[in-house]
């Protein structure tokens, strides 16, 4: 059985990469001019697939730390700012302070910022995490609300380096080598998603792992796992360690792609998002992450252009409204979200078939039996 | 006569203003099998949490082989050598029943987030080796076809022995298991008494903390005797079981009726 599971997560890498590459390809050849928001009938566009793959990086991590290792985290932007305030800050030095020239603005220096960025964020998480992380539920929760909106409020002090609260503009694009840039969106579509795909395989090897077996233990019964040989401090460090380098990765790429960093998109809010995502997709596999950022914002999107169709009224108090119902009814009907629900039913649609096919069976052997004696 | 393997000294537990446990000192010979005894509070499993780390002791000390444990956690005792069960089953019901009992190999392996991450061959070996060892340990309390059920879908009987092949999977060299026997069945339990002789022909001491007294006295070399934290009798199941002390201690309870046979 754990050799199924591991052959569904390749089966779905791959058809996950697939499809990626098939919508990008539209994006890229236009055949018959169509575009890629036109198979979503104008609902979707590569802007929105672009912001799905930068949250879905993040989301992995935060489903490593809070479905796997089961600590909770309310402050998971403020490591998204961490990583979008450290590529925007380096990749914009030698334009904001004349330094560096010829270094800060090769092709290669925001590429080293993202990695320095991850590491600076991944030395953070450390450093925070193994105080933070003796708390248990909703002290931790609290703790790391708390984090988040600090890393918020730094990021709107000291305009000087972040840009206060109107933020920094000026964020290079990336690109590979020095004439091969990474824009428009067609292309950085495949970067994104290529780094997202990449995080996915990562996590899943990861959670297949004893590293993966320490977390779920860790998750169902900390004693447990202490006195079965787990070191159960280390290793929650280590999972908040992991989501923050992901969640840093994730705010290098947002910053390349709107070319600005301000402290407005990493606010409790956006914390609060990540989480609902997180739950809306389901915390139990890793695949919840695509899922459930793909499915949030779809839903977004759908209400966004159709509720005046539907329902005949317009603003954003009526999208807000349907948006929250429309998460209470899910979370009622699958509470432990889409990904588990989807497979329970799946599972019981496939064992009632296979009853109703064994009955159907039984039936027709009877009826020959008693026809032949 | 065996060395004692496992020694605590006047250990001393206090919650606030209640002592759990009070100056028990008491010795385990190597490869014994040592019941542990009492009416219910007397601290039984209070004193299992004290050896294997689970909490912090307010005074005296336990020896293991000589080292002092104190004030080390509760991993580093496992990987140590000491291993417990809970009285309410502690399994990951997240996990299948095999990798239940990989968890225990957890401390007998080493490759680290990098290696998993990049699935580097290294990991790859050690996964293997850590699947053979744990099916090894569910063979050996019978449950080796039901490697790939979730750990929680198996009856009350199986999920304590899953809960035991984890713990030996561990290699300890003492073995704690907290009411082992508790809601098992008379089959269930001599199965369970098979288990116990066959992990100390394994060269493994075993504490067990007991209430079922018929089940006590048919495994167990020696016996301590507990009450309201501190230690009233030691010795034989014959000796304890004619102890005025231990009488009066259970005077009251169901089980008093093993004590006059």
């Amino acid at each position: 059985m754990k050799n199924l599971r591991q052959h569904l997560n390749v089966i779905g890498v791959v058809v996950l990469t697939v499809v990626i590459v098939a919508l990008g390809a539209v994006e890229v050849f236009r055949p018959l001019g169509i575009r890629f928001s036109d198979l979503t009938g104008r609902i979707v566009t590569m802007d929105t697939m672009i912001r799905i793959g930068i949250l879905t990086i993040v989301l992995v991590g935060l489903n490593l730390l809070m479905g796997y290792a089961g600590q909770i985290s309310l402050g998971q932007a403020g490591f998204y700012a961490l990583g979008a305030y450290a590529s925007g800050i380096l990749s914009t030095l030698a334009v904001r302070y004349k330094i560096l020239i010829g270094i800060a603005d090769s092709w290669w220096w925001p590429w080293l910022s993202i990695i320095a960025g991850m590491v600076v964020t991944g030395v953070f998480a450390y450093l925070v995490g193994k105080p933070i992380l003796r708390l248990k539920g909703n002290y931790l929760a609290m703790a790391t609300l708390g984090l988040g909106v600090i890393i918020y409020i730094l990021g709107g002090q000291f305009p000087e380096i972040t840009g206060g609260y109107d933020g920094l503009t000026g964020v290079p694009r990336l690109s590979i080598g020095s004439s091969f840039t990474l824009w428009p969106m067609e292309r950085y579509y495949f970067l994104v998603w290529g780094v997202a795909i990449v995080v996915i395989i990562v996590a899943l090897n990861i959670v297949n792992s004893r590293i993966g077996r320490a977390l779920r233990a860790i998750h169902t019964s900390e004693v447990a796992a202490n006195t079965s040989g787990v070191d159960t401090d280390s290793y929650k460090v280590q999972a908040l360690v992991v989501s923050a380098m992901f969640a840093s990765l994730a705010g290098s790429l947002y910053a390349h792609f709107q070319s600005a960093v301000s402290p407005n998109p990493f606010s409790f809010r956006a914390s609060v998002e990540l989480v609902v995502m997180a739950a809306v997709g389901g915390l139990s596999s890793i695949w919840g992450a695509p899922f459930g950022v793909g499915i949030i914002f779809v839903i977004r999107d759908l209400i966004r252009s159709r509720l005046e169709d539907i329902f005949h009224v317009r603003g954003g108090e009526y999208e807000l409204i349907i948006y929250g119902l429309i998460l209470v009814v899910i979370m009622i009907f699958m509470p432990e979200g889409l990904t588990t629900g989807l497979t329970k039913a799946l599972r019981r649609t496939g064992r009632r078939t296979v009853q109703q096919l064994s009955r159907a069976g039984a039936a027709t052997s009877d009826s020959s039996r008693t026809s032949a004696s | 006569m065996n060395e004692a393997i496992l020694k605590t000294v006047d250990l001393r537990k206090e919650f606030g203003g209640v002592v759990a446990v009070m100056d028990v000192s008491f010795e385990a010979e190597k490869e014994e099998i040592l019941a542990i005894i009492g009416p219910n509070g007397a601290g039984k499993t209070t004193l299992f949490n004290l050896i294997s780390g689970v909490h912090s002791l307010t005074g005296g000390e336990v020896y293991f082989k000589g080292q002092r444990l104190n004030g080390l956690k509760p991993h580093i005792i496992a990987s140590l050598g000491i291993a417990r069960t809970f009285q309410n089953v502690q399994l990951f019901g997240n996990m299948t029943v095999l990798e239940n009992v990989m968890v225990g190999r957890h401390h007998r392996s080493s490759y680290g987030l990098l290696a998993a991450a990049l699935r580097l061959p290294r990991a790859w070996a050690e996964e293997q080796e850590i699947m053979a060892k744990a099916r090894e340990y569910l063979s050996m309390v019978g449950l080796a076809g039901r490697a790939d059920l979730n750990a929680l879908s198996l009856p009350f009987g199986q999920q304590r022995m899953l809960e035991i092949a984890r713990a030996m999977a561990t290699e300890p060299e003492i073995l704690l298991l907290d009411e082992p026997g508790a809601g098992l069945n008379r089959l269930e339990k001599e199965e369970l008494t098979r288990l116990i002789e066959q992990i100390r022909q394994g060269s493994v001491t075993v504490l067990l903390v007991e209430h079922d007294m018929e089940f006590v006295m048919g495994i167990a070399d020696r016996i301590i005797v507990l009450d309201y934290g501190e230690k009233i009798a030691e010795g034989t199941p014959a000796e304890v079981q004619n102890n005025p002390r231990v009488i009066a201690a259970y005077l009251g309870e169901e089980d008093v009726a093993f004590l006059r046979p």
